[in-house]
């Protein structure tokens, strides 16, 4: 293997790491703050998660989460962190189709844009 | 709730506050982190069964909030090993077409099958991790010639060693393929992180090194998890409530585990979290049999 490229490689590698560390913290801080608030408003309500009825409409897409976090609601906000950890991974593997770009190895890139097809796919698609 | 409910508030009181709730299973979710990481094994394969079983959530949001936590520490953990230069970016991609297929399927079935259905096959899956978790691993030198396919993918590589770079050359890659399509199926179906499948279908079927199996496992956990996590928001399987409790508690179990990790004798905490595993898959197996979950 050529220096040059394992460098690139490891350049990669590096930016990956820190793209997943902020990906995590940023959607726990999230995460974090709609669960406080959701806790102050609802806290002392029984439980009950014992029966399944699935979530309502506005908590199981894109646009319905934003709506419901810009009027501070807890369980938007919750779902909001939630999207961005979930979208985490899914930016890692987009990243990647540049990096294999770069580094001029087409094979990869289509092999990424598989993986990042089928990740697309599970979130907008599969509803 | 109510196997909860006396245990921990006593018998005059027959409901929970969702504050106390959330407590419990935030501690739950914790400790389950800790000891998923200092043994390795993960936190993610009890966070189920101990949801449904002693919480009585119904297995659909246990699963959601399961694999939501599964994407947390996987992320966590690869953004510390994809630095040290041991797991193989080439090898997770390519496998990763495999696990988000069958990630895809899985969450699919766990829509169409019943609980019952689910709660067995996690009976199932969990005696097989405590088995493997007993069984020790290859240490034999792997000194096998380049595969063609291997080859032509791009798949062999090297990790750095104590003296200098050591390279590999990956073997069987159907098979490992194969069952990685496996593995991302259980992921999707059972919530769970199944890192033991994909450590065995590198380490095992592909004679990748073991260090380079566990770390790039790790670094496909979280993907495979996304490709199921989309499909259970989408169907209204995640509930916020619950999986920012799973996700919050896991995580930090998982971040003080990875830094108490050098300082604790793992053998006996192997062996207890083993037979929880057990008593727990027994459980899992009984309450689907007899139609409980």
């Amino acid at each position: 293997m050529l220096p040059e490229r394992s460098w690139s490689d490891q350049r990669i590698e590096n930016l990956l790491g820190n793209l997943l560390r902020v990906g995590v913290l940023l959607s726990a801080v999230v995460v974090l703050s709609g669960g406080v608030i959701y806790l102050l408003r609802h806290g002392q309500s029984a439980v009950d998660f014992r029966v399944f009825r699935g979530e309502p409409e506005d908590l199981r897409d894109l646009r319905g989460i934003i709506r419901d976090s810009l009027e501070l609601r807890g369980r938007g906000i919750i779902q909001l962190g939630l999207l961005l950890l979930i979208g985490t991974p899914v930016a890692r593997v987009a990243f990647s189709i540049f990096g294999f770009a770069k580094v001029r190895d087409r094979m990869y890139v289509v092999f990424t844009l598989i993986v990042f097809s089928i990740l697309l796919y599970s979130l907008l698609g599969s509803a | 709730m109510e196997v909860a409910c006396s245990v921990f508030l006593g018998p005059e009181r027959s409901y929970m506050t969702i504050l106390e709730f959330s407590l419990l299973v935030c501690g739950s979710s914790l400790l389950a982190g800790l000891v998923g990481a200092l043994t390795g094994l993960g936190g993610g394969v009890v966070l189920v069964p101990l949801l449904s079983l002693l919480f009585k959530v119904d297995i659909r949001y246990a699963i959601g909030a399961s694999l939501v936590s599964v994407i947390a520490t996987s992320s966590g953990a690869a953004a510390a090993y994809v630095k040290e230069g041991f797991s193989n970016i080439r090898i997770g991609m390519f496998l990763e077409i495999a696990t988000t297929l069958g990630a895809l399927l899985g969450a699919n079935l766990a829509a169409r099958v019943s609980t019952h259905a689910i709660a067995i096959v996690f009976g199932v899956v969990l005696l097989f991790s405590a088995y493997f978790s007993r069984k020790p691993r290859s240490q034999a030198e792997r000194d096998v010639p380049p595969d063609p396919l291997a080859t032509r993918l791009r798949l062999n590589g090297s990790f750095p060693d104590a003296d200098g770079p050591r390279s590999y050359n990956v073997q069987h890659v159907p098979t490992g393929w194969a069952l990685m399509f496996g593995a991302g199926a259980l992921s999707g179906l059972l919530g769970i992180g199944s890192g033991a499948m994909k450590v065995l279908a590198m380490d095992q079927a592909m004679k990748i090194p073991f260090k380079v199996s566990t770390t790039t496992s790790n670094f496909m956990i979280g993907v495979t998890a996304a490709a199921s996590a989309g499909v259970y928001l989408n169907r209204g399987y995640i509930d916020p409530g619950l999986a920012m409790l799973v996700m919050l508690g896991v995580l930090a179990g998982s971040l003080l585990g990875a830094r108490i990790l050098i300082k604790v004798h793992t053998k006996w905490l192997r062996l207890g979290f083993s037979l929880v595993i057990v008593l727990l898959a027994i459980e899992m197996l009984y309450s689907g049999l007899s139609g409980r979950i």
